[in-house]
């Protein structure tokens, strides 16, 4: 490790609480250190965590490029960095630090973001129906039956219908992860399809009703993916 | 302000170490040692910890306290199944472990306290400094009790704990700052008591943590045990004597099967020698039997590193380095079976005994404001969660989140005019309340309004160390609200605060206990450094001078046993001034010899 690499000092601006330091009550103006006394800021309580990483939203982003924000803001925020000063300085690198690490864990991870992006541009996609279509509800409940019928055989040890019901399941398994990876490629495009949309546009009312179908859209496959990716994990667990 | 040192509270051994501006260092002890071995004696005298505690153990097993980590933050239901292996009562008090001995009764805090003052002490007088700030190292897989309990053995022994940091990640800062590694590293972990396994990106000066996971009751203690349960009814069978009931017997040969073990890791077969009422009981014993009992533990570590680097989203392949830690992993059959998983020669360059507490200096240094391009982001190794409906446990918090993290729950009524809703937190990875840890209890206060009125926003934050902090808010009148957690295994703050003020009272008594030792330790030394010099001396000294020696020799030999450290002293002093005389004929001959075995030009020169 370079041990001349120092924490990085370019400031970066994010909304704070409030416009005045808490401290000195001198102006703050979106530095997370108060000009003046140097006494880290509390984070506003409406920040969202694409603009705490002052990141547009979008859904494909350069990891490489999230990852150093937060290392360079874990840097600033840390409680680590505060042991030595007061209870109220502490208090606020704590509450920023847990924030920040929030929203790092949402942001890295692909569905995380997208389906935290749908709750930031909500009312728009609240007539999302819960249940699964037609075709895979069925499919869960043929499953859901045979998982039963294997757990039951299960215990008896080996025999030739446990054998062949694994088998079938197995070979199940198999075409739902297919099915997963498809609905996973669809979400993609969703995401370039938002991701262009987000960018001829300006202003977060313009062309709202093409965004809205875009956010059902993927909403849409978002529920259906958790059915299966449970689907899944419940036949790894019992079939192996 | 004043320094703040790194410590490593192990199961076996304890470390104390800090950091100036070459890097971390252990501090040794007078005597160059830098393990203080975490036993704790009970003498009529006072407290005596380390290594007269460890000498201790054989003569007085009954008030000899070891491996207490294994206790803290624990309730009895937890340690049912070892309790026959430990000489000293146990029971339980509002959920934690109280240890009986010599009449008295403490708290696994207490002890480890006694543990930590030793350290404190041996720091003091080391950097000539008082030393009342320190990080303290916890295995990776504590949980909340067993940190908290933790952090209260700091408080009692008199320091301001500013960091709990976990043992792995603290090697890892140890590792990285000496090796200068980039990428994706393992630490493997296998102490006395606890293991774990930790992944770690280290990327310009940042540790994360990715994933960690571990077995919290799995260590060295247990390879000893399965020696010792051996070797107890090959007694039986073959001497008929029962090793049961002999306490005295039961600790020496547990302290045999450890050097059995620790000789295994360089000799192919040793003998394992011990006596017994009617002689001497002595077995062989080769690295392959001992491997073969052993086996199924050894083996036991690797489903916690499969889940770790599942929960990193990593395979075996993208680990550039992995790093073992901890006494336990100079087994030769660790290292194999850790290749075998990794598919990589495992790394061991540093001191695996010294690694955890030299990354805890060097995490106090961060702490302290001196190293300002390192910086630790480690994770919660549990998931968080409160019991719901159906005693099934609701998580809040996943394990392997970044800390400090926090989460927050509205809570409201079901039944009109409801002033108070039930809290149970909990940790731990399982669907339902009873498989998982309990951590504690609290009553949220609403005001009485009809159903489902009433929000009251609870936000539970685990903090830098993995302690959980519950603050409770009513969103309707946005007022803060206290919040009284009750601990499920810990102690009360009041308890705590009591602890503190006997273990000022108990200070007076140990100091007492420190100072027999140590006069003890030095007529000892005298004794030996004397018989030696008179053998060498026969012919430069009369006989009457050699008996007269013989004879403060012997009164100090005496007065040695008695427990008046100023007698002793006394004693020793009267010894240096009988023994003056032969100091120097033995300093002249010894001038004269060097002399002649030099040519004369070398002497004028």
């Amino acid at each position: 490790m370079d041990h001349r690499h120092q924490a990085t000092t370019t400031s970066r601006e994010l909304p704070m609480a409030r416009s005045m330091c808490w401290h000195c009550q001198s102006e703050v103006t979106g530095e997370y250190l108060c000009g003046q006394c140097v006494k880290v800021q509390p984070l506003s309580k409406d920040l969202d965590y694409f603009a705490c990483f002052q990141l547009p939203r979008l859904l494909n982003i350069d990891e490489q490029e999230l990852e150093k924000t937060f290392y360079e803001l874990s840097r600033t925020f840390h409680p680590d960095f505060y042991s030595t000063k007061d209870e109220s300085e502490k208090a606020i690198s704590l509450g920023n630090s847990a924030f920040l690490n929030a929203a790092y864990r949402t942001l890295q991870d692909p569905i995380q973001r997208a389906e935290y992006l749908i709750r930031l541009e909500a009312g728009a996609v609240k007539d999302i129906r819960s249940n699964p279509p037609a075709d895979l509800f069925e499919e869960v409940l043929d499953l859901q039956e045979n998982l039963e019928t294997f757990r039951q055989l299960a215990p008896n040890g080996a025999s030739s219908d446990l054998e062949a019901l694994r088998e079938k399941l197995q070979d199940k398994r198999e075409r739902l992860e297919k099915r997963q990876a498809k609905m996973e490629e669809s979400l993609q495009s969703k995401f370039k399809e938002w991701d262009q949309l987000q960018e001829r546009t300006l202003l977060p009312g313009e062309a709202r009703e093409e965004k809205n179908t875009v956010l059902r859209g993927m909403q849409e496959i978002l529920s259906n993916r958790t059915y299966v990716r449970n689907m899944v994990n419940d036949l790894l667990e019992t079939t192996g | 302000m004043s320094r703040i040192v790194g410590i490593d509270l192990g199961t076996t051994n304890s470390l104390v170490a800090f950091m100036d501006q070459e890097g971390p260092h252990v501090i040794p002890g007078p005597d160059g040692q830098t393990t203080v071995p975490s036993i704790v004696g009970l003498t009529d005298n006072g407290l005596i910890v380390g290594d007269p505690a460890k000498a201790h153990l054989m003569r007085d097993p009954s008030r000899t306290i070891y491996s207490v980590k294994r206790f803290m933050g624990k309730g009895l239901d937890d340690v049912k199944d070892e309790l026959k292996y430990f000489p000293y009562h146990l029971h339980e008090k509002n959920g934690v472990i109280r240890i009986e001995v010599g009449g008295k009764t403490y708290s696994p805090p207490q002890v480890s306290a006694m543990i930590l003052k030793e350290l404190k002490r041996r720091a003091e007088e080391y950097l000539k400094e008082d030393v009342s700030k320190a990080v303290i190292t916890v295995p990776a897989y504590f949980n909340d009790s067993q940190r908290q309990a933790t952090k209260d053995a700091g408080m009692i022994a008199g320091l301001e704990v500013l960091r709990i940091i976990n043992e792995p990640t603290a090697a890892s800062l140890a590792y990285g700052l000496q090796k200068k590694t980039q990428g994706l590293i393992a630490i493997y972990d296998l102490g006395g008591g606890t293991f774990d396994l930790s992944i770690l990106k280290l990327k310009d000066g940042i540790f994360e943590v990715l994933s960690t996971n571990g077995d919290s009751h799995l260590g060295g203690d247990d390879f000893d045990q399965r020696l010792v349960d051996v070797m107890v009814d090959d007694i039986l069978q073959t001497q008929g004597v029962k090793v049961g009931g002999d306490p005295e017997l039961m600790q020496a040969l547990r302290l045999e099967a450890e050097q059995v073990k620790v000789r295994l890791s360089d000799e192919t077969q040793t003998k394992a020698e011990i006596e017994i009422p009617n002689g001497t009981y002595e077995k062989v014993w080769t690295r392959e039997s001992m491997e073969t009992l052993v086996m199924d533990l050894v083996e036991r570590t690797l489903a916690p590193c499969r889940h770790a680097l599942k929960d990193a989203g990593l395979t075996v392949s993208q680990i550039d380095e992995v790093v073992l830690v901890g006494g336990s992993t100079r087994m030769p059959l660790v290292w194999r079976k850790v290749e075998e998983l990794f598919g990589k020669k495992p790394h061991s360059e540093l001191n695996p005994d010294e690694v955890v507490a030299l990354g805890a200096a060097v995490q106090a240094d961060i702490l302290g404001g001196h190293t300002k391009d390192l910086l630790l982001l480690d994770v919660t190794p549990l998931s968080l969660g409160i019991e719901t409906m159906g005693g099934v446990m609701s998580a809040l918090i996943r394990r392997n989140t970044t800390i400090p993290t926090s989460a927050k729950e509205m809570f409201t009524t079901y039944v009109d005019g409801q002033t108070s809703v039930d809290i149970h937190i909990l940790q731990g990875e399982r669907e339902l309340v009873k498989d998982n840890r309990s951590l504690a209890r609290f009553q949220l206060k609403l005001p009485p309004l009809p159903a489902g009125v009433p929000r009251v926003e609870v936000n539970f934050l685990i903090d830098a160390n993995g302690i959980l902090h519950v603050t409770a808010r009513d969103i309707r009148t946005g007022d803060a609200q206290s919040v009284q957690v009750k601990p499920s295994h810990g102690l009360t703050d009041d308890e705590v605060e009591g602890m503190i003020r006997d273990s000022f009272q108990f200070a007076a008594e140990d100091i007492k206990a420190r100072q027999i030792i140590e006069a003890r330790n030095e007529a000892n030394a005298i004794i030996v450094a004397t018989e030696k010099a008179l053998v060498r001396a026969t012919n430069l000294i009369n006989d009457k001078e050699i008996e007269g020696i013989r004879r403060i020799l012997q009164q100090l030999s005496e007065v040695n046993e008695g427990d008046d450290h100023r007698v002793i002293r006394t004693k020793i002093a009267e010894v240096e001034k009988v023994t003056h005389h032969l100091a120097e004929v033995l300093m002249d001959a010894t001038l004269k010899e060097a002399l002649e075995s030099k040519k004369l030009s070398d002497v004028i020169k």
